[in-house]
This record gives C-alpha cells, structure tokens and sequence, in this order.
C-alpha cells in the first residue's frame, strides 16, 4: 500500500501536535508498516482512505496516534536496570522508607506491561516485606488499547520466551489455552492507566521512575520539559531511569548521574 | 565459550550454531542426547548446552538429568529448547537440573536475552 507524501505530512503533523513526537524522513518506512496493520485491524481499505477519514473523525486520529506510538518491549529489557534497581537503589530506599512504609514506581510508556510486572515479580522476589507495604506500581501509555491488554495481564508464547526467566516462568504465570495468564498475586502491586506525557500527570509522587527509550521521540524542548516536570515530582532520594542510549543531564543540568551493574540512573540534584 | 547444540534436526541445529557462533560462542553438535555424551566425553565440560526435549536413542530430559548427575558437569549451563510448551514440562525440566528454557519458534532476540540471563552474553 503506497503512502503519499501528503499523507506523510498529515500523519508527522498530527504526531508532533498529539504526542509531541517527531517522526524524520528516516522513519517513513515505519509510518506505512504501523498506518498498513491498523487499516487492516478497522477494516479500511488503503492507507488514502485511512487518513482521509482520520481527518474528519478523532477516534481514527486517535487509533493513528496509538498505533505510531506503541513500542516494543519485554520481561526485564536490557536486565541491566533492574540489576541495579535490585542491588542498589531499592535497598537504599526501602531503608529511607522506614517510617512512612510506602513505596510508588511509575513504569512511564509502558506499553503492553511487561516492565511494569517485570517490577512487580522483581519485587515478590527479591523484597518479600515489601509486599506488607503499601506499594504502588503505576504503569501508564498513551494508549487506551495497549493499556487495556496490559491490564489483562495476558501474554503469548513469544511474549513469555523472552527476558523473562523460566523459573518466575513456572512461578507467576499460569498456561491458560495458548496464552500465559499472569497470577494475581503479581497483578495485584500494578495499576494501570492512560496518560499523555504532554498533558497533566495525574499520579502520586513516584519513589522511582522507569522512562526509557521514551524521552528520544521527543523534541529538544519537550524533553526538558519532561524532565523539569519530573524534577517536581521525584523525591530527592528517588530514582530515574532512561534508556541505554538516554541521558538526562545534557538536556536538564539540575540531576545527578548514578552508574553501576552497567546500568545509570538519575537522581535530582541536592 | 563453548557450546553444544543437541538436536535431532539438522535445520534447528544450524539456526541456533549460527545464533551462538554470532555471540562468540565454538559450537559442537549432536544430533540425540547419547551422542551428546559422546561428544562431551570428547570435548569435556561445555560452558553451554542447548538441549532438545524429544530426540531418539536419548530424550533431552534423559541427558540433562545424566550430566547433572554427574561432579564434573556442574558449572555447564544447560537451555532446554523446545516445542514442548506446557508449564508442567517447563517445571520439570527445571526441576531436572535445566537453567533456562526456550518454546520453539524462537527468534535470535530471545536466544540472547537468554544468554543474558545465564550471564553467557
């Protein structure tokens, strides 16, 4: 199905004013891979006749939006973070917690849920007391519909094969026909919500946040933004944590960079 | 790092030799779990084995709770690759002495986070 530049141009601009995404001449081919499946998935005919009724009625605008803006992910991506997550910045915060005895993490972008409930088992595993905390995983996507699957808690095969280790395999996850249903016991730390990064963050204040590869669709300005945003927000002994190829310091000088376990995190400067 | 690659088909055991000679890996190969033995014999103690569940002369299940009875074996790594995808078989491979267990089909994506996971990538 060939794509116009027209269409092209419609699609960037509705990112750019929806999601504040920037989508280069580059990433064309991804516009007409994404645009293609989703006029299957609402029975339209071509990518022309897709845009041309996403110009006259929002939900196909929105439909647009959501489906430029699902990424890819998987049980414990890049490992990495949640060793140091496991090794270092919990301990550090479960101790500073002592008195008030809650802790909130905030999985941003979380797409179809895999790091939210990555977090969520790492935690039954690793810190046991914690679960008579109150503690709080929040995992939010601009997507209505990739929030909803998350919120099933349900995954497929290929899903399942990958990062995630085959003993929580056997130990949180129950074969139901051809999927793999999550247990409620890990379903029961994450709450699940839609939220623009560009509008109003509606959540409690996050001990930890997991944002990454988010920040790098964005524009410069709305980068910084973000970060300020998240500077009011994280206390001064929480954590962020950015994609491998992420940083927060070159766009907003005021955090502090923390490495270790070949993983970085962020905390606002003192 | 070495490796052994246990399966009864050809074409599996080319795709997984590619996938770990592409992450360093020398890899050796056996086409059932007695030749396995056979080849490790030979070979001595692998870092890696890949291991099919249903193979003639000797299952996968078979040879991993061999080598794992076995002193001399201990430190090797053993992936379960299988099609074999209910979560009783998954628990029993484990519980024979398994590290990691991939379902086929497989992609090289899952093959490394695996190798991830096993601190082997």
């Amino acid at each position: 199905m060939p794509v116009s530049a027209a269409d092209v141009q419609f699609v960037r601009e509705l990112l750019q004013r929806r999601a504040a995404i920037q989508v280069d001449e580059t990433k064309e081919y991804l516009i007409e891979m994404r645009l293609e499946q989703l006029a299957r998935e609402v029975g339209i005919a071509s990518i022309p006749d897709l845009v041309r009724q996403a110009r006259g009625q929002k939900t196909i605008e929105t439909r647009i939006v959501e489906a430029m803006t699902t990424h890819e992910t998987s049980f414990f991506r890049d490992l990495h973070p949640f060793n140091l997550l496991k090794k270092e910045v919990l301990p550090q915060l479960v101790a500073a917690r002592q008195t008030t005895r809650s802790l909130t993490i905030w999985s941003a972008a979380c797409s179809s849920g895999q790091e939210a409930y990555s977090l969520s088992m790492l935690i039954l595993e690793n810190f046991p007391d914690l679960a008579r905390w109150p503690v709080r995983i929040i995992g939010t996507d601009i997507s209505e519909q990739i929030v909803a699957k998350a919120r099933e808690g349900k995954f497929r095969q290929l899903d399942v094969n990958r990062g995630l280790p085959a003993t929580l395999l056997v130990k949180y996850f129950e074969k139901i026909g051809a999927e793999w249903q999550l247990k409620p016991i890990v379903r029961s730390l994450v709450d699940f919500r839609q939220m623009n990064l560009l509008d109003t963050w509606n959540m409690p204040r996050p001990d930890i946040v997991f944002m990454r590869n988010v920040l790098i669709y964005f524009d410069q300005i709305t980068k910084k933004n973000i970060l300020v945003k998240l500077r009011g927000l994280i206390p001064k002994d929480g954590a962020l944590f950015l994609g491998a190829a992420e940083t927060a310091t070159t766009i907003d000088d005021k955090w502090d960079r923390f490495a270790n376990e070949n993983a970085t995190y962020y905390r606002v400067r003192p | 790092m070495r490796a052994l690659v246990v399966d009864d088909s050809r074409a599996t055991r080319t795709i997984l030799k590619r996938a770990l000679t592409a992450q360093g890996f020398e890899v050796f190969e056996a086409g059932d779990g007695r030749q396995a033995l056979e080849e490790l014999a030979k070979t001595g103690p692998v870092d890696l084995a890949l291991v099919d569940w249903n193979m003639p002369v000797m299952t996968g299940y078979e040879l991993i709770r061999e080598v794992r009875a076995r002193k001399d074996m201990d430190a090797m790594a053993i992936m379960m690759v299988t099609t074999e995808s209910e979560a009783t078989q998954v628990q029993k491979a484990l519980e024979a002495g398994a590290n990691e267990y991939v379902m086929k089909p497989f992609t090289d994506a899952v093959l490394k986070e695996k190798l991830i996971l096993l601190g082997l990538a």
